[in-house]
């Protein structure tokens, strides 16, 4: 029955979103760490979506298949009196940008949004189908 | 095939071309951000008809010189799967446009429930018609 398969698609794109989520979260918690457990400055994080077929079915789902780190470089800040500053009196800190965290958690959120709605109406209209003829 | 087949067989097929349009949308919806994803989509009139008239799926069938040669279609898809037309392309190549996708999975939907409806009331047309 195809309707099924509907919960499969939304659910890997709502398992999909909440891992994009997941990584605003851990950017947005670091957007001030001066230093990583590498002694690195935190680097933004960023999940790479793919289409996944699912076996036989026509649909096809989402799923995340990397988690790229952001290359750009870190801010860097005039603070000579901290204990990680370089020789000119710079401290490099991350690379996250705040702005584009937000518009990412809200983008993923309302995705995440649509896909329940979409798994509410295929589950409404299945109940719809077994009580066919009644 | 006798009446009682026929009788609901038309919203049978077009139950079938629902469900199947249904999971389609629920695609494009889950790969909504997704690089390169191209929306799918199916057309529905051709299919219905298609499915009623018995012809298949209404693609293009590879010609062949022996019964045993595979057709080229997929047995498992009730309908032709095509491409939407690009309203808004966006840079990574992605085609889903959310309100378009939105708007076509409630209209489907609800033509899914009337689909329902209407095969309900011919059951029950058949009953009236058996108990007298």
């Amino acid at each position: 029955m195809s309707l099924l398969n509907i919960f499969d698609i939304a659910g890997s794109a709502m398992t999909a979103q909440s891992q994009r989520l997941n990584v605003v979260s851990s950017n947005l918690a670091n957007a001030d760490s001066i230093t990583s457990s590498d002694g690195q400055p935190y680097r933004a994080r960023q999940v790479v979506f793919q289409e996944q077929a699912l076996g036989g079915a026509t649909g096809s789902g989402v799923s995340v298949i990397r988690v790229i780190e952001d290359p750009s470089p870190g801010r860097r800040v005039y603070d000579p009196k901290n204990a990680l500053a370089d020789g000119e009196g710079y401290v490099t800190q991350t690379n996250v940008n705040v702005v584009d965290e937000m518009v990412n958690m809200i983008s993923a959120a309302r995705a995440y949004q649509n896909n329940v709605d979409i798994m509410n109406t295929a589950k409404t209209l299945m109940l719809k189908t077994l009580t066919l003829g009644q | 095939m006798n009446g009682l087949d026929q009788l609901i067989q038309f919203h049978q097929h077009a139950l079938n071309l629902r469900a199947f349009r249904q999971q389609l949308l629920a695609s494009n919806v889950a790969n909504a951000d997704t690089p390169g994803y191209k929306a799918r989509d199916i057309d529905f009139a051709a299919a219905l008809r298609d499915a009623a008239e018995g012809r298949g799926t209404g693609g293009l069938a590879l010609g062949s010189s022996d019964a045993r040669h595979l057709n080229g279609t997929r047995a498992d898809e009730p309908a032709a799967v095509l491409y939407r037309g690009v309203q808004q392309p966006s840079i990574d190549g992605n085609t889903v446009d959310m309100d378009v996708e939105r708007s076509r999975f409630a209209e489907n939907a609800v033509h899914y429930e009337a689909n329902l409806a209407f095969i309900t009331a011919q059951i029950k047309l058949m009953q009236a018609a058996l108990q007298g």
